[in-house]
């Protein structure tokens, strides 16, 4: 049997200065009770990995308001001013990747690849530094894997093993994260006995998951 | 009738739907295309954040937190639908299973290049999605006013970082539709009411203009819908 833990207990296993994971689309599928942890433990100097910082007030975004974060990287900070402002005022670095490509390179760091080969980004300012590479007459850059000290994931259902569900457009970066970070911490809307997700329906197999937060605690 | 610009952009892109395939609106004024899609015409709208096969928004009150579109805006899922994580929606994307995406444009270029993520030093909102959708859909289509602040958004050469290195399909304006070609840009239709002289003057790059240019179609409006 497997205990979960409470969020304030989850907070303590992510250091300050840690490379994070922070799974969701606007907010949608990220852990929020993780998130305001982070904050109430007054996490600083970490790294997120993220789609992008939502709003200020509302997943990521409360870690930017909180000054818990000194590096972003993620496809887009458009929805969030809080975010633009610190990186032109030089309190944050913000490294932009086109979206797929962050999921690609995270794929790519929880699958044992060297890299990604995309056409995503030739000619484009996404391609500064990177190496390009011909292959049959098409370019592509070269896209190194990442991966992270610690995965913060949402999941909508949790069994007692950690079996993970998502729901709808709330899966988003979830999956691909679980696999790419040493530590993964997985929050839950509800928890059920071993089972009641079948097999077809484990999205994340509770192997990957370290630590579970279960609803309320 | 009445209408404004943004409504005439989104009904003359909305006739380069076809019949069952698969398409991405960019958040904005493409997302307005979903409202006119031609009586017949049967589509699969993809989100990037992971869902294919959704429609507008849900009855009052029927929201769900976890069901949204690419702009965070609250969906309904049609029967048939498919959710799934980002890996994968992107290798749709990328992959050649994607007939068509419609973006927002800041400026298309002489050699049909498009810039619209990003205004140095001004606006830094990030790529999120838009050069894999350029790089990777079958037909892209630009969806954009003409100009902005009397400035013309279809200029010689970008100014503005460009957004991928490929030519895109077709730029649908307030004023016009034009076509990117080996030879230029090419004027195919002028918006109701408009003279190609209007066009010309409110254009910045050079236009190919070859014999009667006609007036462009555009999808009917729903039914009960205003307007």
């Amino acid at each position: 049997m497997r205990i979960a833990i409470n969020a304030e207990e989850a907070a303590k296993l992510v250091p300050d200065g840690a490379s994070v994971m922070v799974a969701g689309f606007l907010g949608v599928g990220t852990p929020e009770r993780l998130v305001e942890a982070l904050v109430a433990r007054g996490a600083r100097g970490l790294t997120v990995i993220g789609n992008d910082t939502a709003r200020p007030g509302l997943g990521i975004g409360k870690l930017i308001d909180a000054g818990c974060v000194a590096r972003v990287v993620a496809s887009h900070i458009g929805t969030n001013p809080v975010t633009q402002r610190k990186m032109l005022a030089g309190e944050i670095q913000v490294d932009l990747v086109p979206q797929g490509t962050l999921a690609e390179r995270i794929r790519a760091g929880g699958a044992g690849l060297g890299g990604v080969l995309t056409p995503t980004g030739v000619g484009t300012a996404a391609a500064d530094g990177k190496r390009v590479i011909e292959l049959d007459g098409r370019e592509f850059l070269l896209e190194p894997p990442l991966r992270a000290d610690v995965a913060l994931l949402h999941a909508h259902e949790a069994d007692h093993f950690f079996n993970l569900a998502y729901r709808l457009t709330a899966t988003n970066f979830n999956p691909v994260m679980a696999l790419a970070a040493d530590c993964v911490i997985a929050e839950a809307d509800e928890v059920v006995p071993i089972g009641v997700i079948p097999p077809d329906a484990v999205r994340t197999s509770g192997i990957l998951v370290d630590y579970l937060v279960a609803r309320g605690r | 009738m009445s209408m404004d610009a943004k409504e005439l952009i989104a009904r003359r892109v909305a006739l380069e739907l076809h019949n069952r395939t698969l398409v991405n609106l960019g958040i904005g004024l493409p997302t307005l295309v979903a409202r006119y899609v031609p009586p017949g015409i049967r589509v699969a709208f993809q989100s990037e954040n992971g869902i294919l096969g959704f429609d507008t928004r849900p009855p009052e009150g029927m929201e769900n937190p976890d069901l949204t579109d690419a702009g965070g805006s609250p969906i309904s899922a049609l029967p048939g639908a498919w959710s799934f994580d980002s890996a994968t929606s992107f290798a749709l994307i990328r992959g050649g299973h994607l007939d068509m995406t419609v973006l927002g444009g800041l400026q298309v270029d002489a050699a049909g290049r498009l810039a619209n993520w990003m205004v140095p030093g001004r606006m830094v909102a990030g790529m999120g999605g838009a050069m894999d959708l350029v790089v990777g859909a079958r037909r892209v289509v630009v969806a954009m006013q003409h100009a902005a602040k009397g400035e013309p958004k279809i200029v010689p050469e970008l100014t503005l970082p460009p957004t991928a290195a490929r030519r895109i399909t077709l730029v649908v304006t307030d004023l016009a539709v034009i076509e990117p070609t080996d030879e230029g840009l090419l004027l195919r239709e002028r918006a109701p009411g408009v003279t190609v002289d209007q066009i010309v003057a409110a254009t910045g790059a050079q236009m190919l203009i070859r014999g009667t240019v006609p007036e462009m179609p555009i999808a009917p409006a729903p039914e009960g819908a205003p307007g």
